[in-house]
């Protein structure tokens, strides 16, 4: 998979090794602001209150 | 000799090493990704919380200089704030109105039932232990006589610590107006402090008692 988008990103090396870490970047973020913030209600690791 | 998948192996050896490659290839991604999720909980959530205590803070702010009425705070709304020395002398806290879970992000939450600060009966307050700026992350620690300094609008209250306990999840006991002894009629002011136990857990409640020790009204 990350040998296929290797080879799928134009240019030479350096180009490439920059366009691949913004892209990782913009992964990342994606999860942070987005996917994390929704998943997050769902893991329930910390329940603070007592009731019924 | 018939290792099951071995003829596989032999004859297509570039597909397997694909296939193998490609699950190594999402395992470590999905690794990864849980690394970062790890980070966000930890982290991340915190970063929230800290917008929304600089709101709070500018509400009590607010109302200290409107001198409203404390009986009139609605679910959301900023009620006191929260010091306790022994976890630093930085250690505060605007503690918000409710305890549902967008109450309990944005700081140390307020059972809307129980008693409110300095009252006669139980002022129950709840927070994140491990996410969200974690503001009882240490309450373990209090002892004996510490002091819990809650700031309302009309004055400063000051419990004592008196005991600590773990509990299971419902046992909403610890929420009577006397903690632990449902039915009976307070004659005292009580605070009790609730969060998760142990850490990075659900399975238990962690749960801090005081007594009120002192009353400052505010000056005028």
């Amino acid at each position: 998979m990350y040998a296929w988008l290797w080879h799928k990103l134009p240019g030479s090396p350096r180009t490439r090794v920059l366009t691949a870490l913004v892209l990782v970047a913009a992964a990342v973020a994606v999860l942070w602001w987005v996917v994390f913030p929704l998943f997050e209600p769902v893991v329930r690791l910390d329940e603070v209150t007592v009731r019924k | 000799m018939a290792i099951p998948g071995a003829r596989i192996v032999q004859e297509y050896p570039d597909r397997m090493r694909a296939m193998l490659r490609a699950v190594g290839e999402t395992s470590i991604t999905a690794g990864l990704i849980l690394m970062l999720f790890c980070a966000y909980l930890l982290w991340g959530t915190g970063a929230y919380t800290q917008r929304q205590q600089l709101l709070l803070q500018r509400e009590l702010a607010a109302e200290r200089a409107a001198q409203e009425r404390l009986r009139t705070v609605r679910p959301g709304q900023a009620l006191a704030e929260l010091r306790i020395p022994r976890l630093g002398r930085d250690y505060a806290y605007a503690i918000v109105e409710g305890v549902g879970t967008a109450h309990l992000k944005r700081g140390p939450g307020h059972y809307p039932d129980s008693a409110m600060p300095g009252e006669v009966g139980n002022f129950v307050v709840s927070g994140h232990r491990t996410t969200y700026a974690a503001p009882f992350n240490e309450i373990d620690e209090l002892e004996r006589d510490d002091e819990i300094v809650v700031e309302a609008r009309e004055a400063r209250y000051t419990y004592r610590v008196t005991s600590q306990d773990i509990v299971r999840p419902d046992e909403v006991g610890v929420l009577a107006p006397v903690p632990g002894k449902p039915g009976i009629r307070p004659v005292r002011a009580f605070i009790t402090l609730t969060t998760c136990h142990p850490e990075y857990s659900a399975a238990k409640r962690l749960i801090v008692y005081g007594v009120l020790k002192e009353t400052e009204p505010r000056k005028e």
